[in-house]
């Protein structure tokens, strides 16, 4: 997913195997490495769970299409134009796949973009930065679609075979995004002395925020427990962190830009790097709301969705007068 | 906000000659035409496929979950519907 921060929820513990809720058949299945299929039996936690994860999941992707798709009219050159909105482009497709993978759980996608336009169901707070320049597009494919990845990957081989399945389509698209991404980086990196200093301020301002995607640390992370023995996550919040901070690190180098924390560096010991204190309660202001876009995103989802209303009721009319005719043929 | 959702569409994808359609998801349409068109978009975005059937989520009817030791256990005891099942003397080729 776009970010780990699951705050919308109510801690609950691991199931422990003297609960009368536990499960013995659904957890002998999850033991075994097992995949829970849509119409199977399973834990009513289980299944809010995933549907509330999936939705927030969901959500992010298409609200994740604002700030780059503000850059689509106004990209450098044809080609980049084009590459803009083919990731746009998919990261619509995998909004799709996710509301359809959260539809097989039994909830609809009509309802679950209502609770996002209500405010009930969150997306990732990574989405309520701006976007001033044309280097923040490089820096949201490199640093924001790659910490996105490291999230993802995972998810491949989660318990839940629709969410697997959606993010192995995800996954696969997910890779040009990234390189895409870079590529920009290392363009304005190695040209005038403006560009690069564009590259940098860009990389300067998304670098923390990147690492607050995959949520706060492990011993503050209320819902990781169960979310492990579900086999919904496989991997902890710090255990991703620093498997993207190992990624990006020595790629910085070849940009040729600095990350912005003095206290980076790779210690030859444990073979990651090290970096410094991140700084939660800024993270914690945008979840609540007070980032620097909050409104304005939420704003511009409900107003397009109003605005197509009329096209969706256009459709269906158009549907059921044909279904009539072919009727009476 | 107002319109109830497009009713569901289940996807097939023939990822090219030689193979059958194979289901990749589903999505809502207005109608056949329309869920065909965009599980185009959706679906074969990158030449995953040659040909797309969609169906209506609601015109399938499947085998139940909860039955599904009963309904598939008389298979179970049938091993000799496998060739493994046979012994073959020792040098008795292409059988
Ligand atoms: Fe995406
Ligand atoms: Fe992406």
């Amino acid at each position: 997913m776009y970010g780990n921060h699951d705050t919308t929820s109510v801690p609950v513990e691991a199931p422990a195997a003297d609960d009368p809720t536990f499960d013995r058949d659904f957890m002998a299945l999850i033991d075994d490495d097992g995949r829970v299929e849509p119409r199977d039996a399973m834990p009513d936690a289980y299944r809010r769970g995933l549907v509330r994860q999936i939705a927030q999941h969901a959500h992010s992707e298409i609200i994740g299409m604002q700030p780059e798709g503000s850059w689509i009219g106004r990209a450098p050159s044809l080609k980049r134009k084009a590459i803009l909105m083919a990731k746009v482009q998919d990261e619509a497709g995998h909004g799709l796949y996710l509301y359809a993978a959260a539809e097989t759980l039994g909830v609809d996608r009509a309802d679950l973009l209502d609770r996002l336009h209500t405010g009930r169901q969150k997306y990732s707070s990574i989405f309520n930065y701006p976007t001033p320049t044309w280097a923040d597009i490089g820096a949201i494919g490199w640093l924001v679609d790659g910490a996105a990845i490291t999230n993802q990957v995972p998810i491949t081989k989660c318990s839940y075979g629709p969410y697997a399945r959606a993010m192995v389509r995800i996954c696969k698209e997910e890779s040009f995004h990234q390189r895409q991404g870079f590529e920009i980086l290392h363009t304005l990196s190695h040209g005038s002395p403006q560009q690069h200093a564009m590259a940098q301020d860009a990389v300067d301002r998304w670098w923390w925020p990147s690492l607050m995607m995959f949520g706060p640390p492990d011993d503050d992370s209320p819902n990781s427990a169960r979310s492990m023995r579900w086999g919904i996550k496989r991997f902890s919040n710090d255990e991703l962190r620093q498997r993207f901070v190992d990624m990006t690190a020595p790629q910085s180098h070849a940009l040729g830009l600095s990350l912005p924390d003095p206290e980076l560096a790779f210690d030859a010991l444990t073979g990651h790097w090290r970096y410094g204190e991140i700084d939660f309660t800024e993270l914690f202001e945008v979840i609540k709301g007070n980032g620097p876009l909050n409104a304005q995103r939420m704003a511009h989802r409900t107003d397009a969705h109003e605005r197509g209303d009329w096209v969706r009721e256009a459709a269906l009319g158009y549907a059921a007068k044909h279904a009539r005719t072919e009727a009476v043929a | 906000m107002t319109t109830r959702d497009w009713p569901l569409w289940e996807v097939f994808v023939r990822a090219r000659r030689g193979l059958s359609h194979s289901h990749v998801g589903s999505l809502h349409a207005p109608d056949a035409e329309m869920a065909v068109r965009n599980a185009r978009d959706v679906f074969t975005r990158r030449e995953e496929g040659v040909s797309i059937w969609v169906v209506p989520a609601a015109a399938i009817s499947a085998s139940s979950p909860d039955e599904k030791d009963a309904f598939f256990d008389p298979a179970a005891d049938k091993v000799y519907r496998h060739p493994t099942f046979y012994s073959v003397p020792a040098g008795v080729e292409h059988l």
